[in-house]
This record gives C-alpha cells, sequence and structure tokens, in this order.
C-alpha cells in the first residue's frame, strides 16, 4: 500500500496512458467490455487521486521525481537547480487533479450507454483516456517544458474527439479544424515563452524559474503569450468563439471533459502568474486584465446564450460566462496581491469564491451538458425549437436537469450560489460595480435555463416522443452522482472551502513555499 | 448551528436553515391551500383561462417555442444584439484575428505598466 501510495503520482499518469495503449487491443478481442474496462481504469485512477488528496492535505506537498534514484529527492547534493522531471503537488495541483478523476471517470461510465451504437469505439476510449492523462500531466506537473507536452497531448486528443461524429453533416469536423488551428497558435505561442524562459535562465523547472526570476523584459513577453494563450483556451471572450463550436458538436460525454480540459488551461494561467511571477509583476495591471476579460466573458458570454437554440450551444455560452466568474474572483486577489490589507480583508476570499466556482462548474456544467446528451440520445436533435414536453416521459433527466440549472443560476442551497455568494460579498468590497455586474449575469443565466426547461421540458407530450422513454442506467448513474456532490456542496460548502480550496488558494498565493519545496532554503 | 456555516468575508451563509425554513414556510403553503376556497367550482368556467373572450386554443399549439421566448427582451436590445451576432462570424481567420488583436493590446498594457 505504501509503495502504491508513493508512487501515486506517476501511476495516475501511467495507468490512464498505458490502458490507452492496451484498449484498441482489448477492442480486437471483446468490443462491446472496452467501456466497462475503461470505466473501471478511470475508477482506479480516481481512487489513487483520493489517496493522494488525503495525503496532501495532512502531509503536505507530494514531490516526485522521474528517473532519479529516489522519487522525493528534487536536489541532489552539488546541484543548484533540479534536472530532472518532477511533479510538484501541492493543495492547487490535486485540487485541479481531482476534478479531472471525477469528470473522466463520470464521462466512461455515461458513454457506456451513450457510444454503445456507435463504431469505432476503441479509438473513442483511446483518446479519452490520453485526454484525461494530458489533464493530469498539466496539473501535477512541475517542469514547464512536460506541461507543453501534456498540452500538446491534449489538443491533439482534443481534436479527434470533437470530430468524433464528423459522418453526421460535417460540422463536427469543421468544429475540431476550427480547434486545432487556434490550439496550433497556442502550442506555438507557449512553446515560444516557454523558449524565453530556458534561454534565459536554463533551466526548465518552475521552481527554479520562480526563484530567478527577474521579471525582465523577456519575463513580460513570456507572461503576455502565456496570459493571452492560455485565457484562449479557457475560453475568455473575446477569444471564446472556438468554445460554442468545439463544446456543440464533440459527444456529450467529452463535451464535459473538454470542459475541465479549459479549466486544466485557467490552472496553468493561475499557476504561472502567481507561482512563477507572483509580486514580480505589476499585479494591478495583469489583475485587471484579469478582471476585465472576466466580465467580459461573463456578460457577453450570458447575453449571447440567451438568444442560442441549440441546447448544447447555449451551455457552451455558458461556459465562457461562468469561467468569466473565475477570471473575476482569481484577478481581484491579483490585484490586490503586493497590498497585504486588502489581500487579507477581502483579496483571499475573492480566489477561495473564484477557485471554488471551478470545482463547482465543472460539477453542474457538466451536468448539464450531461443532461443535453440524455435529451439529444432520446430525441436525436439539439434544436430547442423541436422538443418539447419531454419531462413526461424523461422524469430523472428533467429532476437531474433542474438541479445543475439552479446550481449554475446561484439559487440556494446548490454549489453555484456558495461560490457565487463569496465572489460578490468580497468583489463589492474591491469594486461594488463589478459585484453588480456579477448579479445581473446570474439574473441573466437563471433566464436562459429557464428558457430551456421550457422549451424542451414542459409543454404537452409531442406526438413524436410520446414512445420516448428515460436513457439507460449508465447515464442516469453519471447524472445522479453529479447531482449528489452538487447538493453536498450546496449544503456543507464550508467543509469544502475549508479542505479543499482554502489550502489551495493559499499554495497559489504562497511563492516562496513553492519554490523552497524543491530548491530548499535556496 | 456551525455546521454548513460558510464564511464570506462580509457576513455568513447557512444553507441548513434555510433549507429548514422553506420546508417550514412551504408546510404552511401547502396547509393554507389545502384549506382552500369556499367559492372554488371545479370543472365551471371558473377553472378555464380567461383570453379577452376568445375560444381556448389547444395545449399542443399554445406552447411558446424556444425563438419566441424573450423575443421583447432582444428585440429592445437589437442594437447591442446586431453587432454582437455579427462578430460571431464562423470564420477561424477572425477567431485568429481576435486572438492577435487581444495579444497586440495586453502586450502595450503590461509593457508601458
Amino acid at each position: 500500500m505504501n509503495g502504491i501510495l508513493m508512487h501515486a503520482p506517476a501511476l495516475v499518469i501511467a495507468l490512464p496512458l498505458l490502458a490507452a495503449f492496451v484498449t484498441p487491443i482489448l477492442g480486437r478481442f471483446n468490443y462491446k467490455k472496452i467501456s466497462w474496462f475503461v470505466s473501471a481504469v478511470f475508477g482506479v485512477t480516481l481512487l489513487l487521486t483520493l489517496l493522494m488528496a488525503g495525503q496532501i492535505l495532512t502531509n503536505g506537498t507530494i514531490v516526485y521525481v522521474f528517473g532519479g534514484g529516489e522519487a522525493g529527492l528534487a536536489l541532489p547534493s552539488g546541484y543548484t537547480f533540479p534536472i530532472r522531471i518532477i511533479f510538484q503537488i501541492d493543495a492547487m495541483g490535486i485540487f485541479m487533479a481531482l476534478i479531472t478523476a471525477v469528470i473522466s471517470f463520470l464521462a466512461a461510465v455515461y458513454s457506456i450507454s451513450y457510444m454503445e451504437d456507435y463504431s469505432g469505439v476503441d479509438k473513442y476510449y483511446t483518446l479519452l483516456l490520453l485526454l484525461a492523462t494530458s489533464m493530469f500531466g498539466m496539473e501535477l506537473t512541475g517542469d514547464i517544458f512536460n506541461f507543453f507536452v501534456f498540452f500538446e497531448i491534449s489538443s491533439i486528443s482534443s481534436v479527434a474527439l470533437i470530430s468524433f461524429r464528423s459522418t453526421f453533416n460535417g460540422e463536427p469536423a469543421e468544429a475540431a479544424i476550427k480547434y486545432m488551428v487556434i490550439s496550433s497558435i497556442s502550442a506555438l505561442m507557449v512553446l515560444f515563452a516557454i523558449g524565453l524562459f530556458y534561454g534565459q535562465y536554463g533551466t526548465l523547472n518552475m521552481a527554479a524559474i520562480a526563484s530567478f526570476m527577474q521579471f525582465t523584459k523577456l519575463d513580460k513577453m513570456a507572461l503576455i503569450l502565456f496570459l493571452t494563450m492560455l485565457a484562449m483556451k479557457s475560453g475568455a471572450v473575446p477569444m471564446h468563439m472556438w468554445t460554442p463550436d468545439a463544446y456543440s458538436e464533440a459527444p456529450s460525454a467529452i463535451t464535459v471533459v473538454l470542459v475541465a480540459t479549459s479549466q486544466a488551461s485557467l490552472y496553468a494561467l493561475f499557476r504561472i502568474i502567481f507561482s512563477l511571477y507572483n509580486v514580480t509583476l505589476n499585479t494591478v495591471t495583469v489583475g485587471w486584465i484579469l478582471i476585465i476579460l472576466g466580465v467580459l466573458s461573463m456578460f457577453i458570454g450570458v447575453t449571447m446564450a440567451v438568444i442560442q437554440k441549440d441546447i448544447k450551444r447555449l451551455m457552451a455560452y455558458h461556459s465562457i460566462s461562468q469561467t468569466g466568474y473565475m477570471l473575476l474572483g482569481v484577478g481581484v486577489g491579483l490585484a490586490v496581491l503586493a497590498n497585504p490589507a486588502a489581500l487579507a480583508s477581502y483579496g483571499i476570499k475573492a480566489m477561495e469564491g473564484g477557485i471554488f466556482h471551478i470545482i463547482n462548474n465543472a460539477l453542474y456544467k457538466g451536468l448539464l451538458f450531461l443532461t443535453a446528451g440524455a435529451l439529444f440520445y432520446r430525441t436525436g436533435t439539439r434544436d430547442l425549437n423541436k422538443m418539447g414536453g419531454l419531462a413526461h416521459n424523461m422524469s430523472y433527466t428533467t429532476l437531474f436537469y433542474i438541479i445543475g440549472a439552479a446550481a449554475i443560476a446561484g439559487i440556494p442551497p446548490f454549489n453555484g450560489f456558495a461560490s457565487k455568494l463569496i465572489i460578490y460579498e468580497s468583489v463589492y468590497q474591491f469594486n461594488p460595480l463589478l459585484a453588480i455586474i456579477a448579479m445581473l449575469v446570474s439574473i441573466l443565466t437563471l433566464a436562459s435555463f429557464v428558457k430551456i426547461f421550457h422549451s424542451a421540458f414542459l409543454g404537452p407530450q409531442l406526438e413524436q416522443y410520446k414512445s420516448v422513454q428515460e436513457v439507460p442506467k449508465s447515464m442516469v448513474f453519471a447524472m445522479a452522482v453529479l447531482s449528489i456532490i452538487i447538493i453536498f456542496f450546496g449544503l456543507f460548502p464550508n467543509l469544502i472551502v475549508k479542505y479543499i480550496v482554502h489550502p489551495a488558494v493559499m499554495a497559489l498565493i504562497n511563492q516562496s513555499h513553492y519554490t523552497s519545496t524543491i530548491l530548499g532554503g535556496m | 448551528m456551525n455546521i454548513g456555516l460558510l464564511e464570506t468575508g462580509s457576513g455568513h451563509w447557512n444553507a441548513l436553515i434555510w433549507f429548514i425554513a422553506v420546508l417550514i414556510i412551504g408546510a404552511g403553503v401547502i396547509y393554507l391551500r389545502n384549506e382552500g376556497e369556499e367559492k372554488y367550482k371545479k370543472g365551471t368556467n371558473q377553472t378555464k383561462p380567461f383570453l379577452s373572450g376568445n375560444p381556448e386554443i389547444s395545449k399542443e399549439d399554445s406552447h411558446v417555442g424556444a425563438s419566441h421566448i424573450y423575443w421583447g427582451f432582444t428585440e429592445a436590445l437589437k442594437n447591442y444584439y446586431e453587432p454582437l451576432v455579427k462578430m460571431h462570424t464562423g470564420s477561424i481567420n477572425d477567431y485568429s484575428g481576435w486572438i492577435i488583436l487581444i495579444m497586440a493590446i495586453i502586450f502595450i498594457i503590461v509593457g508601458v505598466s
């Protein structure tokens, strides 16, 4: 058991990666059982992630050195900075890994029935496993080039998964090509930024770069590249336009994972700003850039959602809008990072709201996309104009939709309310207008989810849907688990904030702890 | 009651108290509803909707489709929506253009700060 726990960081990556290569071989022998095999792999990965989380939250950051004599020895004697690939998993990294583990497990379970009738399912699961591997890698690594490798794997597997249903009418292929182009641009720019670090400091270890950081002109350029590209990959307005295309055309279980992938990019943005640069940069300027991107994302995302007729496009615009809340909360924290009084008064709380909203959004947005998938599974359409009266036949899906919609709209006692309340109150102390905009966006969010509820679920039973039944058990199970977590997070938000969110925020803010974990007293 | 008590920085929030309050208020509302209205007569004209004297159309025909919901809202904000929708061209060239533009703006802001 101790051996497994010691090598858990490597296993979390190795297990889905190995399974990705085993899956097509397994498919040759028993095609039907692949989905169960992949779900089991994700189940074990989730358990490993939970074990790691327990260890990190009690004993502190885990350092795992690949290829070294000792897994925990980051800096052998005589070295001034580490040269091997290191996983540095602190409370923020494990916070994100937990999201990835839960979401990919439930996406795999949901896919058991959802993808049953598709051909090429072995390739689908291989890509899903690769995508999950890349997300874990992005979240756990302490090496900036290693991050780039996982960032690329995530883009490539996402492109293939978005286009998975391309035989339908060509639209998934178009969305995938668009995603490929913007992913290529971001990969190129991120690589260039990493090159700027390596050219100056001669190291790729993030803690070492942080300790050497001078905020030179080249560092400024690297920051601009990282900031723009990672904000774009997380769907910030006005670089969000790929999001509705990609999210709506991907199979629903994949859309849920794509939301988590975008959040992994957002995490990378926060990690680079806080752990690499911290107070060396002009925190007020960069904080306000995040805030403005956040407000634009919130407002334009939600107003575009209100006018959509395609259920998944509507929800995709809401993903953009919700990303805005995260940018706003963390942006306020960054803007007051160099002001200890303001940071203690409301900055940490604002960041807690923003970070708490990441996990809440993954849960309720995941649930909502799964309900949209359930509707598509039974009706064969995403067009809200063609739906109606489905609550008569799909009572579980209706219930799960109500929970998801209430949570995203910030209605108590669901989880979205808790994180939004923290954001409103803390942001109000920074700038009241920003809090008012955030509240207005919540009202519009409710309005657009009422639109879906009215169009798809309410009304008389339509002739063409009279024979429609509830979705299969595996899909109901995935939605039920998400609903239960949403309710639990909503009823006991204090536990989540105290044990998961607050340590994650402090891990971001405390740069010296991040560097000293690897470099000791340097 | 500390169970479920969330510190928000400026105050507190307890979902459990809220939940109990909703249960009590809900029970009161259900009680009042069950008390009934003496003048209510089921199956008479009282229970039918009054549409300015026009005959009631079937439920299937009266269901408002997604495209018509919030028509007034979008019509009132036409000047806001027209350029916003136009901005979403669906062309990858424009997507790339926005990325370059934002990068240039951030470059100037961070560069001069």
